[in-house]
C-alpha cells in the first residue's frame, strides 16, 4: 500500500490504468453502494406494498420505521458510497496517477461503514422513526444523529483525497493540459458536497447535542433552513455526478467529444455558482421565511442551475448524434438514434435515465420549486414522486449503466446473464417511470407522503379521496413492483458477475506509471467543430419537444393554481 | 477529443462554439427568465399567494385565543370527540390548532369571504392540507402563522395531516364547512 512501491496495470480492453491502491477502494466503495441499494430495495417493496391499499401489508410502526430506513440507505449510503467509488475513478484512473493517501482513504470508508451500521441499528430497534429529515422537535436516540455525522464525516475525508489526487496528477505531471470534462464534473461533484456536508454538520450536531441533553431547544424553523442547505445541495451532488457519467458513457460507447468544452464546462461551473441558494424550494409553505428570499432563492439561483441542465441535456445526446453521425448514421433526423446499441445495457440505461431525469424529474421539479405552485403540491406524494424521477431514474439508473462498464474492467469479470442485463435498464427506468407519473398524479389530487392509510380506517372524521387517486395508487403499486424487479436483476447480475463471472485478462501489474500525452489518439471522431453548427438536428428537435412539454406543463399549473382558494 | 480524455486542444476555451448550442442556450435563458418574473408577477395580479405574516408564539396562548372563539361562536359540535364546529364573523381572525392528533376547532367559514386563519402547532410539526381543494401549508410549533383565505367554492372539506407526526398521523384528519 505504500506509495514508494506504487503498483498499476493497463485494462488490456479499455486501455484505462488502474493504480493498485485505488482499484481496491474503488471496488468495495461501489460494492458497499450495492449492498445499500439492496437492503434499501427490499424496503423498498415493503413500503410500497404497503402504500398500495389494496394490499396494505405491514402495520403503521414498521411502516414508518421502514421508511426511514428506506430514505436513509437509499438517498444517503447507496448514492454516497458509489460516489466515493466515482471520485477516485475519475481522478486516479481517470488522469492516471496514484491515489493520494490510499490508507487515509480506508479510514473513511470504514467510518461511513461504523456511521451506516450505526443509525441503521438504532432505526431499527425503534428509536429513531423520525423519517430523514429528522424534523425537531420530534426525537431520536443521539446515536442516530451521530451515525450520521460519522458518515459525513467519511464522505468528507474522501472529498479531500479526491482532491489530494488532483494535485497528486498535476504535480506528476501525469496528463497534459486541462483535466477531461468528466473529472471537471467530478470536481464539481466534489465542491458542493463540501459546502453540503458543511451545512450537514452546522445542523446536525446541535441536534445531536439537543438529543443527549445538552441544548434545551433547537428551533424548527432555523432547523428547515440549514437542513435543507444540506438536503437539497445533496442532490446537486448526485446531478453534477450523474451528469458527469452520461459523458463518460457517451464517449466510452461512441467515442463521443463533447459538442463544445466551454458549454460544457460553463455549464457545470454554473451548478457550483448558484447551488446554496436553491434550498428554499424545501420552504416555500413555510411560515417565519420572507417572500423575497424565498422568490430569489428559489428562482434565480435555480433558473441558472436549470439553464445548466438544460445545457447538458442538449450537449450529450448532441455529442452522441454527432458522433454516430460521423460514423455514417446521417440519414434523416433519426437515424443516429435508431442504429445506437439498444441491447447493450450501458447504453441504453444511460439514454432512459438522461430522458427519464429531463422530462420527468427536471420539469416537476421547476414545477414545484416555483414559489406559489408550491402550495398545491407541498407534502403530497407528487414530491417522492418527483425525486424518484431524480434520484432513481436519473441519478440510480446512470450508476447502474455504468457498472456494467466496469465489471469488466476493474472487476476483469465477463458479465453473465448478458440477457438479464441487456433487459434491466427496460424493466426498472420504465417501472420507475410509470411509478413517478402515477405518484405525481396521485399528489395533484392531494394524497399526501410518508402517510400509512389514505383510507383513514379508524379515524374520527375521515375523508375520502376521489376514486381516481385511489386508482392511481394501484398504479403506483403495481409500477413499483416492477421497479423492484428490475432492480433486483441489478443486483443478482452485478453480484453474480463479481462472484461467479469468467475472469478475464487484466493485464500485468507493474510500477510503470503511463501518462497521457497530447495528441491522445482514440477519439473515433475527427477534431474540429460539426459540420458548420447545425450538426445535430435531431438532439435539437428533441429539445424542442421538451421544451414545448415543459412550457405547457409549467402554465397548466398556473392555471389550476388560479382556480383554487383566494390567500393572501 | 473524448470526454474521459484532457481535451485536445490545450486552449479548448477559444475553441468555436456550434450555432445549435448559442440558439439554444438564448432560448433556454429566456425560457428561464419568463419563469422568474411569474412569481412577482403573480405576487402583483395573482390571487394566491402564501402570506408569511409570522408571529412567535406560546402554545398556551394560542390555546387561550382558540379558547375565546369556540366559546364565542359554537354552533354544533360534531363526531364521537364533539369537536365543536364554530362559525365567526367574516374577516375576523380565526384559529386552529394542530396536535397529537387531531385538528381543533372545526371552521364554518361564509363563502367568497375573507378571513384571518392563524395557525400553529402544540407539539411537532404537522402539514395542514387542505382537500379536495389540494392548498397546503407547513405549519411549525412556536410560530403562529396568519394566512388569510377566501373559500370560493361551497361544501365540506377535509383538513389533512401530511408532515409525519409519529403513529397517529394517518388519523389526523378533520373537517371544514363553507357555506
Ligand atoms: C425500485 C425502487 C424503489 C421503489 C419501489 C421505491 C418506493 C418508495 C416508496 C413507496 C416510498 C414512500 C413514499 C411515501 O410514502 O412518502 C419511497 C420513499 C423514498 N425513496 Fe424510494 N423507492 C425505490 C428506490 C429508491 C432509490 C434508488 C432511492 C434513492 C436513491 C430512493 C429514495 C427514497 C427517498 C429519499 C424516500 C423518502 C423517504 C421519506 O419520505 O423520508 N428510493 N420510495
Ligand atoms: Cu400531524
Ligand atoms: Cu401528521
Amino acid at each position: 500500500m505504500a506509495t514508494a512501491a506504487a503498483q498499476y496495470r493497463i485494462c488490456p480492453r479499455t486501455g484505462l490504468q488502474f493504480h493498485k491502491s485505488a482499484e481496491a477502494l474503488i471496488k468495495v466503495n461501489a460494492v458497499a453502494g450495492v449492498v445499500a441499494l439492496l437492503l434499501g430495495g427490499v424496503l423498498a417493496l415493503l413500503i410500497t406494498l404497503t402504500r398500495w391499499q389494496a394490499v396494505h401489508l405491514i402495520d403503521a410502526n414498521e411502516f414508518y420505521l421502514i421508511l426511514t430506513a428506506h430514505g436513509l440507505d437509499m438517498l444517503v449510503v447507496w448514492i454516497i458510497f458509489f460516489e466515493m467509488a466515482i471520485l477516485y475513478f475519475c481522478s486516479s484512473t481517470l488522469l492516471r496517477c496514484r491515489l493520494a493517501t490510499p490508507r487515509l482513504a480506508w479510514f473513511a470508508f470504514a467510518l461511513m461503514v461504523i456511521g451506516t451500521v450505526t443509525f441503521n441499528v438504532v432505526i431499527f430497534t425503534g428509536d429513531a422513526t423520525v423519517m430523514m429529515t429528522s424534523y425537531p422537535p420530534m426525537p431520536a436516540h443521539p446515536a442516530f444523529y451521530l451515525g450520521l455525522i460519522l458518515f459525513a464525516v467519511g464522505a468528507l475525508i474522501g472529498c479531500f483525497i479526491f482532491l489530494g489526487t488532483l494535485v497528486v496528477a498535476k504535480a506528476e505531471k501525469t496528463y497534459e493540459g486541462s483535466v477531461p470534462l468528466v473529472t471537471f464534473g467530478a470536481i464539481t461533484a466534489c465542491i458542493i458536497a463540501i459546502f453540503t456536508i458543511a451545512s450537514g454538520a452546522i445542523i446536525l450536531i446541535p441536534t445531536f447535542l439537543w438529543s443527549a441533553g445538552y441544548i434545551s431547544h433547537i428551533d424548527p424553523a432555523m432547523y428547515r433552513v440549514i437542513w435543507w442547505a444540506f438536503g437539497h445541495s445533496a442532490q446537486q451532488i448526485n446531478v453534477a455526478a450523474h451528469i458527469a457519467v452520461w459523458y463518460a458513457i457517451a464517449a466510452i460507447v461512441f467515442g463521443a467529444k463533447p459538442m463544445s468544452e466551454r458549454v460544457s464546462r460553463f455549464a457545470f461551473l454554473l451548478y457550483i455558482l448558484f447551488l446554496q441558494l436553491a434550498s428554499a424550494h424545501h420552504i416555500l409553505a413555510d411560515p417565519a421565511v420572507g417572500t423575497e428570499w424565498k422568490v430569489f432563492n428559489t428562482s434565480y439561483a435555480m433558473y441558472l442551475a436549470v439553464l445548466a441542465s438544460m445545457l447538458h441535456g442538449l450537449t450529450v445526446p448532441g455529442a452522441i448524434e454527432a458522433a454516430q453521425r460521423a460514423k455514417g448514421y446521417t440519414k434523416g433526423l433519426f437515424e443516429w438514434l435508431r442504429k445506437a446499441p439498444w441491447g447493450n445495457p450501458v447504453f441504453s440505461g444511460m439514454f432512459i435515465s438522461l430522458i427519464g431525469f429531463g422530462f420527468l424529474g427536471g420539469i416537476s421539479g421547476v414545477m414545484m420549486g416555483t414559489e406559489q405552485l408550491n402550495m398545491i403540491i407541498h407534502n403530497t406524494i407528487y414530491v417522492p414522486g418527483h425525486f424518484h424521477a431524480t434520484v432513481v431514474i436519473g441519478t440510480t439508473l446512470a450508476f447502474m449503466s455504468l457498472t456494467y462498464f466496469l465489471l469488466p474492467t476493474l472487476f476483469n469479470r465477463e458479465l453473465i446473464l448478458p440477457g438479464w442485463a441487456k433487459l434491466q435498464p427496460y424493466v426498472f427506468g420504465l417501472g420507475m417511470g410509470a411509478f413517478t407519473l402515477a405518484m405525481m398524479g396521485a399528489g395533484t389530487l392531494g394524497v399526501p407522503r410518508r402517510h400509512w392509510d389514505i383510507t383513514f380506517a379508524g379515524a374520527a372524521l375521515p375523508y375520502e379521496f376521489p376514486g381516481t387517486a385511489l386508482l392511481m395508487i394501484a398504479i403506483f403499486g403495481i409500477a413499483g413492483v416492477i421497479a423492484v424487479i428490475g432492480g433486483a436483476m441489478y443486483i443478482v447480475v452485478t453480484v453474480g458477475t463479481i462472484l461467479f463471472g469468467k475472469k478475464l485478462d487484466a493485464g500485468a501489474y507493474s510500477t510503470k506509471v503511463t501518462p497521457l500525452r497530447l495528441p491522445v489518439q482514440v477519439s473515433l471522431v475527427e477534431d474540429g467543430g460539426h459540420g458548420g453548427g447545425w450538426g445535430v438536428p435531431g438532439t435539437f428537435v428533441f429539445a424542442m419537444v421538451f421544451l414545448v412539454a415543459f412550457v405547457l406543463y409549467y402554465f397548466v399549473n398556473w392555471k389550476y393554481l388560479s382556480t383554487v382558494w383566494g390567500l393572501s | 477529443m473524448s470526454a474521459i480524455l484532457p481535451p485536445q486542444h490545450r486552449i479548448w476555451w477559444k475553441q468555436p462554439v456550434d450555432k445549435i448550442e448559442i440558439v439554444w442556450i438564448v432560448i433556454a435563458f429566456v425560457w428561464c427568465m419568463i419563469m422568474f418574473f411569474m412569481m412577482p408577477y403573480w405576487h402583483v395580479f395573482g390571487k394566491q399567494n402564501l402570506s408569511t405574516e409570522t408571529y412567535r408564539v406560546k402554545p398556551e396562548l394560542f390555546a387561550k385565543a382558540t379558547q375565546e372563539m369556540v366559546d364565542k361562536y359554537t354552533v354544533r359540535t360534531e363526531g364521537p370527540n364533539k369537536v365543536p364546529v364554530v362559525a365567526p364573523p367574516a374577516g375576523s381572525d380565526v384559529y386552529l390548532i394542530a396536535r397529537l392528533w387531531d385538528w381543533w376547532p372545526i371552521l364554518e367559514l361564509e363563502n367568497g369571504k375573507s378571513y384571518r386563519l392563524n395557525l400553529t402547532s402544540m407539539d411537532y410539526q404537522h402539514g395542514f392540507s387542505l382537500q379536495p381543494e389540494n392548498i397546503n401549508i407547513q405549519i411549525l410549533p412556536g410560530y403562529q402563522h396568519v394566512v388569510t383565505v377566501t373559500p370560493n367554492r361551497t361544501g365540506q372539506y377535509a383538513i389533512v395531516c401530511n408532515e409525519f407526526c409519529g403513529i397517529g398521523h394517518h388519523k389526523m384528519v378533520s373537517r371544514l364547512y363553507v357555506k
